[in-house]
Order: C-alpha cells, then structure tokens, then sequence
C-alpha cells in the first residue's frame, strides 16, 4: 500500500536537493521511517479535500468575475442549497474518521515508552541513560558501566531503550534520522525507544530552547556494527576518567561546546540520584520525599529540612550563561518566616 | 549587552534606583544605539510638527481621552500598526542572522541579543499587533454592525485601550533600559524562572502582559455585554452579521481563557519575586503545570485572533460577490463549535512531553475535529463567490489570497495534530511555518482585507487601489518565499530558535526565506506609502458612505460617521438589513431627537500611566516607586468613582446639521 | 442607546428626553456578571492550582500539622453573616432607608474586616513558624488561593467605604443603586468562593 505514495514523495524530493539531507523524510530508522509513512498518508488523503479547495479558489473567482460577458448564470440569492451543504460537511467528516483511525493506530504503536516489536529490532537492547545539562549531553551507559559526553553510539538493527532527564531546565532530545523527539525534564523521567536500520552518523540535538548555550548543544549519533560498538566501549573504558558524585558535580557545571568526553567507569545509581535530584552530598532524593509526603508529610518537624530540598538556587546562570550565585527572590525574605513578624502581611498583599 | 566585560547580571541593589544601573543601558551596542537615536529623532520630528500645528489639544482631547469607540479602534489599529513594525523589524533581523550564520559563521547576533529577538518577535506579534489589529477591528465595526451608538461601558473600552498601551510602552522600554527575556514567547519555566533567567528580561515579560491582559480582559468583557444587550430593536441573535457572531465568540473566550493567563503568569511572577514554588523544579513545584495552564489559554488565543478575521473575510465575501453569504447558519454554527472546540485541545501543543499514547490520541483527534467546521467554512466562501457577481477590489484579492493561503497552513496543522508526525515536526521550523501560514495567512491578510475595506468608512475616502495592489501581491509571493522554505527545513529536522548552524547545505534556504522576508517588507512599505498619498489625494479619492454596495448595518451611517453613528434607531427585520434598506430606497426620518452621549474621561489614560510606572519599578525592584505608583492608581480608581457628571445631550438641532452635511457629502 | 441608564448618575430620573434607544436596560448587571465568571475563571485556575500542588509538602507540614477547625469556622462564620447583614441592608436600601442601610452595611464592613484580620494572624502565623509559601509547593498554592480571596474581600471593603461615602452625598440614585447592587453580588460571589475554599482547602484536607 506504501509503495506508490513513497515513491510519489521520494521523487521531488529527490530532485529537490540533492546536497540536502532530508531526515525527516528518508529516515535511518524503523520509528523515524513508520512516522514519515504516516506523514505522507495524512498528506495524501487530506489532498482530497485541499486540492479541490484549492483548485476552486482560483477557479470560482475567475468564472464568476464581474468582467464575465455572460452573467446569466449570475443569482443574487443563492444563498443556501441542502446538498452542497451535506457534502461540506460531510466529506471533512469523512476524511477526519479515515485519519483519526490512523492516529489511533500509529500513535499507539509509536508511544516513546513502547518496546520495539521483536521484528523491527534484533538482538539484546541496549539501555542508554541521557541527562540533559547546561549545555551538552551526557549519555551514560549502565550495562557496560560507561559514559560519554555529546557523543551517543548505538549498535545498528539493535533495540535501544533510553531514560532521559534534565539537570536543570527543560530540553528535547531528537535525532531526526532515528526518531522523533521527546522532552527531558527535571526531577522526572521521559523514555524513548529507537532502533538504527543503518550504519552511520546522525546528527542529533536539544530542540527545545533551554538558555543561552542552546544552539551548540549538539551531539552525534553514530551507529556502528556490534564490533565497532564494542570496541567503543572499550574506548571509553580505556579513557581512565570516573563519573562519580564529585567529576559529575563539575561536569554539571554551565559550559558550551564541550568536546567529546568518555568516563571509564560510572558510579552506580548515578542517573536514578540524577532525576531525585541527590548527587550533591546533603540533599534528600524526591522519591523519599514524594513517600513522606504520601504519608502526610514531614510535619512542623520538616519544616527546618527546607535546605535538604533545595536544587535551583544552586544552579543559577546568568545572561551569558556563565554561572550566578543567584541572589534570591527579592521579596522572599518577607515570606520565609523564623524572623521579624512585621511588614509580613503587606508583603503578601504586594505581592498579588 | 553583547559585550560580557560589563556583566550587569552583577551589579547590586540600591534604595533609589533599585537594581538599574549603567550598566543596564546597552550604549555599546551599535545596533540598539542606532535604533534609539532613530526613535529619538523621529519622536522629535512629531513632536515639533505636532507644536508647530498645533495638535495637542485636539490629540488630547478628540483621541487620547475619547470613549468614542471608533476612535479608540482607530488607535488600536495605530498601535497595531507600530508595535508590527516593531515585530517585523524583529523578523528582519532574524532571518539576516540565519542566512548568515551558516557553517560556523557567527553571523552578526550574539546569542544573548539574538534571543531577545525572537522572544520579543512571538510577544509583540501575539499580544500587541494580531491582539491589537482584532481588537481594533471588532471595536470600530461590531457596534456599528448592531446599530450601537457605542459600546456598553465606553470608558472601560478607553482604559482597555489605554493598558494595552501600557504593556506595550514596557515591552518597548526593554529594547533600551536593560533587556527582554531570552525564553521564547511563553517563557516556560523552569528556564523562565529567577534562577535561570535572572534579569529584568522576563520581569519586563510578565509586566507587560499581565497589565496588557487587564485591559483585554475588560475589552472582552464590554464586547460581550455590548452584543448581548446594545443590539438595534428587532436584531435577533440570528439576524447579527457573521462579524459580530464570529466577535462575540471570539470574545467570550477572550473572557474565559485571559484570566487563566492572568493566574498563571501571577503564579511565575510570584515565584521570581517571593520565592514561591509554583513551578520550580524543587519543593514541590511543578513545571508542567504551567505548560498545561498556559496552553489552556494558548490554545483559545490563536481562535480568539482568528475567529474575528473569518468574519470580516465573510463580510467581503458577500458584499463583492453581490451576493448574500452561503450558508449564514452554518457558518454561525461551526463558529460557535470552534468555540467550544478550542478548550479540548491544549495538549496538542506538548505531545512530546511524554503523555500516554491514549491522551495523545484523544487530543490529535479532538483537534482534527476542529478542522471540519473550519473547512465547512472555506467551502461557504467558495460557495458564496459560486454564482456570484465578484468584483476583485483589493479586498476581494487579501480574501482570496487568503483561502489559498489559509487551506494549506490548515493541511500542514492537521499534520501536526498527528502525535506520531508532530513528534518529528515538533520544535521544528515546519511547525514556524505551519504557524506562520495560519497567522500570516489568516489574521494579517484579514488585517489588511479589513483595513481596505473598512478605511473609506472611517474616513471619507477609499485607499488607493494601486498601491493596495502591489502591497497585495508582494505580501502574498513574499509570504511563499519567506515561509515555503521553513517547511523544507523542517522536514530536515531544522530546529526553531537557533542563531546559527553548522550544515550549509541549509543556507541556500534560509538566504530565499531572508528574500521573502523583504519582499514582505516592500508590501508592508507599500501600504504605508499607499496610506500617505491617499491621504494627499483624499479629495480625488473621496467616496460615499456605500462605496462597496455592501450589506451590512455599519454602511448606514455617514463616512466618516458622526459621534453618534446612526441619527435615528434602526429597525432591524432580518439579516442583511442595509441591503433591504437601501432596495426599498432608504433615507434618514430628519424628524431627529436629542442623542444623549457619554463624555470623554481622563481617568483611564492616567491609571494606565500609573500602571506604566508601577509596572517598571516592580520590573526595577524600585519599591518606594511601586508603592507610590500603585496608591496613585488606586487613588484615580476611586477619585473617578465620584464622577457622576459623565453624560450629554447632542440636541436633535445639531443631529440635523450634522447629517445634512454629511449627505453634502 | 443606553447611556441612559449607563452612565448617569446625579439625577434620580433621567430627563423626558425623546432619547430614541430608551428601550434599553441598562447592560451593567450583565457586564459585571460577566466579569464575575471571569473572576470566577481565575479562582477556578488557582483551585486546580491547589488541587495538583495540594500534596506536595516537600517534607514539611501538611494541612493536618497546620490548620486549626475551630479557627476556620469562626472566619468563615463571620464572612457568611456579612453577607446576612448585606442582605439586610439591601432590603432597607429598596425601602430607601439611609440610617437603616448605612447601619447594616457598616456592620457588613466591619464582620469583613474581622474576616480578613483572622486571615492576616493565621498567615502570620503560618510564616512566622517557617511555613510560608515559600515552603512547599502545597503552602505556595494555599497562601495563593486563601490569599486572592483575602485581597478580595479587601478590595470589597475598600469598594463598601467608598459608596457608603457617596451614598451619604447623593442618597439612593439609580448610580448609586445599581452600584450598591453590584457590590451585593459581589459580596456574595465572595462568599461563594470562600464555600469552595473552605471546603477543599481546610474540611476535606483535615478529614
């Protein structure tokens, strides 16, 4: 059924440009490529309706211009006709059940979470952790105990699974040829799973605008036989450097084009302590806190363990992205309480 | 502050001046410098013109302090005007950057300037031209189309105005005292927060759009009750014009979707200011939240500007094909479904996010549904020219222009609301482009449709046809130049908001956006030039109240129209009720009554300047200022409240002298 | 068109003009309505607010620790007999009563006043022993909620002063009516909105 509209597609674009790397639509992967293919279906059955519309557009003004010679066919109160409307109305209708099928269908088959199908991807998967930091990708490998810094290689035709998050604001990770996107956040978990079909480089990116160092947060996908993927990790094994609590701190520190970086080893339960938000010695994760909370909270005894919680304060940047101690909330002292009483309600009232 | 050896992010706080210091003032930045002193230049020009004919008074007191409505849509659409050269200067400025920056050229914007830029392109383009342009429209038309002799609170609409006014004054500061935000147009948290937007870019952000969107919540709120309840006697809801139902709508959600932006930037405000945790990443705070608010209201705001313009491109429509609008109860009813429509679809805006595939399949569908009453409604424009008498004034060409236009930026919407597709198109510049297609297409082509059309009725004489022309036609091959290389980047997987990139194999495109992007400024300058010598020409070009043979009730009144509209009250019977008039050969009683009529105020000019101040010192951490300013506004508030002295009569002697000079006309 | 009714205020009745748009009532009473639903908008806003945020305490108290029923109910008593002793002045206001109106209106003012004043010592209190809204994302959303409709009801009160003001000038005009009106409407739109908050905010969470 794909056959005729991808090769109807392929043709122009072929011709379009040849330099040019249309990723979206000739993908390296299984989930890019059934997303291209839902592309180009929408496309062609909402042609049947905007082609028509289109041509009428230029048609009707035309054939009925005031300059015509003949305005017999001129009706000053043409205004409604039951026929016409059934076919407005309902041809949209149709095409929008027709589409809404494949949108169920594909957007279940394609949600980021699902495992891959045994058929599209063979062989054990590959899990891949990527945090999103202030400005680069760091991509930890938990099974072969490595790490790597704005570089991911994948094995091709093997599933990969990823648990993505952020340190500090929100990014989206997209290697256009592989997948589509999916946003990392701070103190939560998103995942995504692809598979590579080819061989090769694939540019990938952070495509959602998370500050100043945003446009050179880029990264290379590079998918390589088995033995080039071990041999790779065996790379990074050989790089002698550990991510750890006290190197990872300082990797999260705010810089911009970083270059390539491999960790020999990786601290276990580093990327779980990253998405609670407790690498830094002294902090308590968020998941014992969600389950304190669920127990009724840390009551007027929690309320001094403020400074275990805190994350952001810690991690401010400033305009250039250089790192800012950053002075609190202006008013914030008003609020926070423990000292002088006075001026409290008026700055409550200030600030609403 | 492009230069990082003076690091304002630095400097300290100080009692008077709060934390505004020199180093606040970008004087070593060329371009800023050059755009201030061509500000300052041009502002004394108009001021010294202004003295030498001496305009202040009647500036004061025939516009800044009138609750004429179709005086302040006549501002409205000024500031409109203004803030879009403001916000195109904006696109010029990126598009140079991106058809520069290529291969690792840095092109001539710094991050930190080329951020500005597109933050304040998406804000002023949303909140202060398209809101601006729609709102200016629905005030000078909607009452006029019912039979009003006004709207229903006339001084809240000033005061509306005025605020509006009041964010765009704070917008504006910014590009000259310290910066804008750097964090796209809805300024997401947790980057929108203190700790990583420290500055006053996002408090300048906040300020102006929340004390903007006081004014349009009010606007929306007067609308509404004056289309309720100031309809002409025998105006049923089903014999109101298509404008003023597609207005109604627009501003009901207007009144349901503003307070929930109010409520949501207060809740970011709140957090940058006394530490809250709304939306931070720490104690409790959730950031999707404000994702999901602000699309709640996001999602609306696109039909709040695009629902006005499907009325006025039905009002042209049918008064130039001759004929009367296919489909009125239809189109009635696939605006109001639009309406409602439009709430159960935010999420469509974050499919990527992570949500389940059966959320992602409930809101792709919900918002694929959209799309029929919308293509039922291009079919009646269609249908409407089918067997029509169409005359291709100029705009009949901004109509057709934008069904074509309009059709494909739907397709490529319709695409987007596939989860699946809008995973890949997401971020991308195909998802600019479909925008682009939609806004540009549908408000801006509505704009100027609506501008040709309705001029001759604000001013006696109609606009120049060939300059409307040319500015047609280089708007409309502008805009597929500019825009039909952004969805083939898109398809390459190119990423919005970048400044510059390494592929330059993208530049080629990038430079025939750049191309576009000035042809579109030859059409805007073409306008403006179009304006100016019709203006010279204006007695050559004068025209009656009728000049398009049109339909509906606005056309009644005299070009341009007296303070009170209409002489007399209009009985309405049906639909189309001018063109009935005008078969059955109408003419004025001349038996006039006496017209009572509200009276001009200061009071909300001068409250929306106290906001101005208050909003800047809060912006500036200027405390003893804002307290100041925020008892004077209170102070106005309640002194205006005293004012019972707010009504006159216009005797029916000076109604007849009036119009008999009108129709001298 | 209506700027009959609208606008003027130092008449009681308008003069016999042959104003042609007479028919119509004044748009006022809709327009605020309006504007309540609008309002009405943002306290739904920072209700949901409350209801996503309401449970995380990030370790700290939770509403249990922190609110006390007895004190609720007594702020919540006094706001609801501010809108009985409205009602009356309401009813003396039809009847054109001045003292009457002006009597059961300050008592409205001053049962309000004491409403706010609770709210502003259980605030303080709440800051004073670090629970503030900048504790935790719950104390954020309540001080939020709880406190927009304190502003509220000051805003209420300050509105109240000002018309008992203009009531004393001007006596029972139709500006001064309608306005009177609206300001009932509000008062008890208010107290509406207290209904929910006490409900969801203190009894739900303390059961």
């Amino acid at each position: 059924m794909l056959k005729l509209p991808k090769l109807l597609l392929m043709l122009p674009v072929a011709a379009l440009l040849a330099g040019c790397q249309y990723d979206v639509l000739v993908p390296k992967g299984w989930v890019a490529a059934q997303e291209r293919d839902l592309f180009v279906i929408s496309t062609l059955i909402m042609c049947i309706v905007i082609v028509p519309v289109l041509i009428m557009a230029v048609y009707f003004p035309w054939k009925y211009r005031a300059s015509r010679q003949d305005k017999s066919d001129y009706d000053p109160n043409f205004e409604h006709s039951t026929k016409i409307e059934l076919v407005v109305w309902g041809v949209p209708i149709a095409i929008i059940v027709a589409l809404g099928w494949f949108v169920y269908e594909y957007t279940h088959k394609l949600d980021p979470y699902r495992p891959l199908p045994a058929e599209v991807a063979q062989g054990k998967p590959v899990e891949v952790e990527a945090v999103s930091l202030d400005w680069k990708w760091l991509f930890i490998y938990p099974e072969y105990g490595v790490a790597s810094v704005n570089e991911m290689v994948i094995p091709a035709n093997r599933p990969i699974n990823m648990k993505l998050t952020s340190s500090t604001v929100m990014s989206t990770f997209v290697v256009p040829s592989l997948s589509g996107m999916i946003y990392t956040m701070t103190g939560m978990q998103t995942k995504l799973h692809i598979v590579a079909d080819h061989q090769g480089t694939y540019p990938g990116r952070a495509a959602h605008y998370n500050g100043p160092g945003f446009t050179g947060m880029t990264f290379d996908t590079i998918a390589t036989d088995d033995a080039g993927f071990d041999a790779w990790i065996a790379k990074a094994k050989a790089s002698g450097k550990a991510l750890d609590t006290e190197s990872y701190m300082s990797l999260e520190k705010p810089s911009m084009r970083d270059p390539v970086g491999y960790y020999a080893s990786v601290e276990p339960d580093l990327f779980n302590r990253i998405v609670n938000m407790c690498v830094e010695p002294g902090k308590t994760c968020m998941a014992e806190t969600m389950m304190q909370d669920r127990m009724g909270g840390g009551g007027l005894d929690g309320i001094k363990d403020k400074s275990k919680l805190e994350y952001d304060d810690a991690r401010g940047v400033d305009g250039f992205g250089n790192a800012l101690p950053t002075p609190p909330a202006p008013l914030a002292h008003l609020l926070s309480g423990g000292h002088g009483a006075a001026g409290e309600e008026e700055g409550q009232t200030h600030g609403e | 502050m492009a230069n990082e050896q003076i690091n304002p992010y630095l400097d300290g706080w100080s009692p008077l001046f709060g934390r505004l210091t020199w180093d606040w003032i970008p004087y070593h930045e060329p371009i800023l410098v050059a755009t201030f002193a061509g500000v300052v230049v041009a502002g004394l020009i108009v001021v010294a013109l202004m003295t030498k004919y001496r305009l202040w008074a009647p500036l004061w007191n025939d516009w800044v302090i009138s609750i004429d409505h179709k005086k302040i849509g006549i501002m409205y659409m000024v500031l409109a005007f203004v803030m879009f050269v403001r916000g195109f200067a904006d696109a010029i400025m990126m598009r140079a950057q991106q058809a520069m920056a290529a291969g690792g050229a840095a092109g001539y914007l710094p991050p930190h300037h080329f951020d500005q830029v597109f933050t304040a392109h998406g804000v002023i383009m949303i909140f202060f031209v398209a809101m601006a342009f729609i709102t200016g429209i629905m005030n000078f038309v909607m009452p006029a189309q019912i039979g009003a002799r006004d709207v229903a609170f006339p001084f809240l609409n000033n005061f509306s105005f005025w605020m509006t006014v009041c964010g765009a004054i704070l917008v504006n500061l910014s590009l000259f005292v310290g910066e804008f935000g750097r964090v796209g147009w809805l300024a997401f948290p947790p980057l929108s927060e203190n700790q990583f937007s420290y500055g006053p870019g996002v408090d300048y952000y906040l300020w102006s759009l929340n004390l903007a969107g006081i004014g349009t919540t009010l606007s929306g709120i007067n609308m509404v009750t004056t289309i309720l309840k100031m309809r002409a006697p025998g105006m049923g809801m089903f014999q109101m014009p298509v404008f003023t139902w597609t207005a109604l709508c627009a501003n009901v959600l207007i009144v349901a979707a503003f307070p929930v932006l109010t409520a949501t930037l207060t809740m970011l405000t709140l957090d940058r200011y006394i530490g809250t945790h709304f939306f931070t990443n720490d104690l409790g705070g959730n950031a999707m939240m404000y994702i999901n608010l602000i699309w709640v209201w996001g999602h609306p705001e696109v039909y709040i500007l695009i629902l006005p313009m499907f009325g006025v491109f039905s009002e042209i429509t049918s008064t130039f094909s001759g004929k009367p609008l296919f489909g009125y109860k239809t189109m009635v009813w696939a605006t109001i479904s639009i309406m409602v429509l439009s709430f159960v679809v935010w999420l469509h805006h974050f499919f990527t996010m992570g949500s389940g595939a059966n959320v992602n399949t409930f809101f792709g569908i919900a918002t694929m549904i959209i799309a029929v009453p919308t293509g039922v409604k291009i079919f009646n424009w269609l249908f409407t020219m089918y067997k029509g008498n169409i005359r291709f004034e100029v705009p009949m060409l901004w109509t057709i222009g934008f069904i074509i236009t309009f059709t494909i930026g739907g397709m490529t919407g319709v695409m987007l609301a596939i989860p699946p597709v809008d995973f890949q198109l997401h971020n991308t510049l195909f998802l600019i482009a479909h925008f682009h297609n939609v806004i540009i297409g549908g408000v801006v082509f509505g704009t100027y449709a609506a501008v040709y059309f309705w001029w001759p009725k604000a001013f006696g004489f109609k606009l120049m046809d060939k300059w409307g022309r040319r500015s047609f036609w280089l708007w409309f091959t502008g805009f597929y130049f500019a825009f039909m290389p952004l969805y083939a980047l898109g398809l390459m997987g190119v990423t919005r908001r970048m400044n510059s990139y390494m592929d330059t194999g993208w530049q080629i495109y990038f430079i025939v956006a750049a191309f576009g992007a000035v042809l579109i400024a030859l059409g805007i300058a073409c306008t403006f030039w179009g304006m100016f010598v019709s203006i010279l020409h204006r007695k050559e070009l004068a025209c009656g109240p009728d000049p398009w043979n049109a339909r509906t009730l606005e056309w009644a009144m005299s070009s341009p129209p007296a303070p009170y509209n209409f002489p007399e009250t209009i009985h309405v019977r049906g639909l189309d009720e001018f063109w009935r008039m005008k078969q059955e050969g109408f003419k004025w009683s001349g038996h006039y009554h006496d017209i009572h009529m509200p009276k001009s105020t200061t009071a909300g000019v001068l409250i929306a300047a106290a906001a101005t101040v208050f909003g800047f010192a809060m912006i500036w951490y200027i405390w003893w200022l804002a307290i100041v300013s925020f008892v004077a506004i209170l102070a106005i508030a309640i002194g205006n409240t005293f004012n019972y002295n707010r009504d006159y009569y216009i005797p029916a002697k000076e109604v007849a002298e009036t119009e008999a000079k009108g129709a001298a006309v | 068109m209506s700027t009959t009714q609208m606008t003027q205020g130092g008449a009681a009745v308008a003069p016999a003009h042959g104003d042609d748009h007479a028919h119509h009532e004044s748009p006022t009473p809709l327009g605020f309505w309006i504007y309540l639903m609008s309002d009405c908008l943002i306290f739904g806003t920072l209700f949901a607010t409350y209801a996503v945020l309401g449970y995380n305490y990030a370790g700290g108290p939770s509403p249990k620790d922190l609110f006390e029923p007895g004190f609720v109910a007594i702020e919540t008593a006094l706001l609801l007999l501010s809108s009985v002793t409205f009602g009356m002045a309401m009813l003396r206001a039809v009847k054109s009563d001045m003292k009457g109106t002006i009597l059961w209106l300050v008592l409205s003012g001053l049962l309000a006043v004491g409403f706010v004043a609770m709210e502003l010592y259980e605030f303080r209190h709440l800051i004073h022993i670090g629970a503030g809204p900048t504790r935790s994302g719950f104390l954020s959303a309540f001080f939020l909620l709880v406190g927009t409709h304190g502003l509220h009801v000051t805003v209420g009160c300050i509105w109240l002063i000002t018309l008992m003001i203009q009531l004393g000038q001007r006596g029972f005009c139709e500006a001064n009516m309608r306005r009177l009106n609206a300001l009932s409407v509000f008062w008890h739109f208010l107290d509406l909105i207290w209904i929910g908050v006490f409900s969801f905010v203190y009894l739900v969470r303390l059961v």
